[in-house]
């Protein structure tokens, strides 16, 4: 089973995500902020982070400069999951390492296209 | 949808049976049972712009005769497919991988190639298959490769001109690497950029119709298209496309769709799912491979 790590200010959000990945057979963690994302990550690294932009503490920007270079950092796929939807912020997350990015909003079958992109098909 | 509500269910039924015996009898299409959800959401906005009082009376003004131009509206809002960019993605591999590797050894000499989508709809196929050529061009210089899309749809072929699409549409599909190179972001759409719609050129046309002015395909994608045909209809079109197809050309049909019980020269090809050859190019494969 794959490790998902869902990190979003919006407990909506994360519920709603934390779902559709229970349902494509993920175990899922959460993390509010970027903080508490990087406390986790340190723990045990998941195979997979969606990740939200805007958020208190640490956005998704810093954390995922902060991750690639922390210990097996550059290993999990990182997808964005925000409602930023202009084009120099999604050109600024892939060179800054994500490997997709969703715009909000979303659905399973969004989800499941973007993991095919990255490698992870799912049934 | 407010346009049905004022209809019993018994009527609903009556209606809707009858818009699937005008539909066979006047197009070919045939429409399943359990496909009455696509007559309300699709024909809901004429209904209402045509103020007229239901489906059961724009059935009887079908059956008249009277309104050639709101029933061919009709045929094409019934026919209008479910559409995205890479859609089941084992036909783009396959095409990319297998079939175009082999077109392209074939005509090394003539550097030139033609591939048509049959149901091109509001472009996301033809584009798709733009796009495969756009990252191949490099390996390719010199070949010309025109990219053919016809629709019975004169308002899905306006949206695949203008390859202007909304986020939920590019997202399903497109990796974020392709959105970022093959796409301007005009407000909340993106627009694929000129020098890859300039590789598809769109055509207004009936399956049913007359294939003359197209000439000949090496590829024809026919994806979920004839499902919408009787099987003498489908053997009609598949015959028809045969003779535009090249000796060593290839037909993509849709995940769900076959020839069996056809009355076709096409066979499945040896290797591939859901690719269609002449029966000799089929000969010639097996050949090949043993």
């Amino acid at each position: 089973m794959m490790n998902a790590l869902v990190v979003d200010d919006s407990a909506v959000i994360r519920k709603i995500t934390r779902r559709i990945l229970e349902n494509l057979s993920f175990h899922v963690d959460e993390a509010a902020d970027g903080v508490e994302a990087s406390r986790v990550c340190y723990e045990d690294m998941p195979d997979i982070i969606f990740l939200d932009w805007n958020m208190p503490e640490m956005n998704g920007l810093e954390f995922l400069k902060d991750l690639r270079n922390m210990p097996f950092g550059g290993e999990p796929k990182v997808i964005f999951v925000t409602t930023e939807n202009d084009i120099a912020r999604i050109r600024c997350a892939i060179e800054a390492g994500a490997d997709e990015y969703i715009m909000k909003p979303f659905n399973e079958h969004i989800i499941r296209e973007k993991l095919a992109q990255i490698g992870l098909p799912v049934d | 949808m407010s346009e049905f509500l004022g209809e019993s269910e018994a009527q609903k039924v009556r209606s809707f049976d009858a818009l699937r015996a005008y539909l066979r009898r006047e197009s070919g299409l045939i429409l399943d049972a359990d496909k009455r959800y696509l007559v309300e959401s699709r024909l809901s906005p004429i209904i209402r712009r045509e103020s007229i009082n239901g489906l059961s009376d724009l059935v009887r003004i079908l059956e008249l005769n009277q309104a050639p131009r709101l029933a061919q509206e009709v045929v094409q809002a019934m026919t209008i497919n479910e559409t995205y960019f890479f859609r089941d993605r084992l036909p783009f591999d396959t095409l990319r991988n297998e079939i175009l590797p082999e077109l392209i050894r074939n005509r090394a000499a003539q550097k030139s190639l033609r591939i048509w989508c049959a149901a091109a709809s509001t472009g996301q196929e033809p584009y798709s298959i733009a796009l495969i050529m756009e990252e191949m061009a490099s390996r390719m210089p010199g070949w010309r490769v025109d990219i053919i899309g016809t629709d019975l749809s004169e308002a899905a072929l306006a949206r695949a001109k203008e390859g202007l699409y909304s986020q939920f549409e590019v997202q399903r599909g497109l990796s974020t690497p392709q959105l970022l190179r093959y796409f301007n972001q005009i407000r909340d759409m993106w627009q694929l950029k000129e020098n890859v719609r300039s590789r598809v050129k769109y055509r207004h046309m009936n399956l049913l119709g007359d294939y003359g002015m197209l000439g000949n395909f090496d590829v024809i994608f026919c994806r979920n298209v004839l499902i919408y045909f009787d099987a003498a209809k489908k053997s009609e079109v598949l015959n028809k496309m045969t003779r535009t197809l090249a000796p060593d050309g290839a037909i993509f049909l849709g995940a769900a769709e076959s020839v069996i019980g056809l009355d076709t020269k096409l066979v499945p090809h040896p290797q591939h799912r859901g690719v269609l050859v002449r029966n000799t190019h089929a000969q010639t494969l097996t050949k090949k491979q043993a």
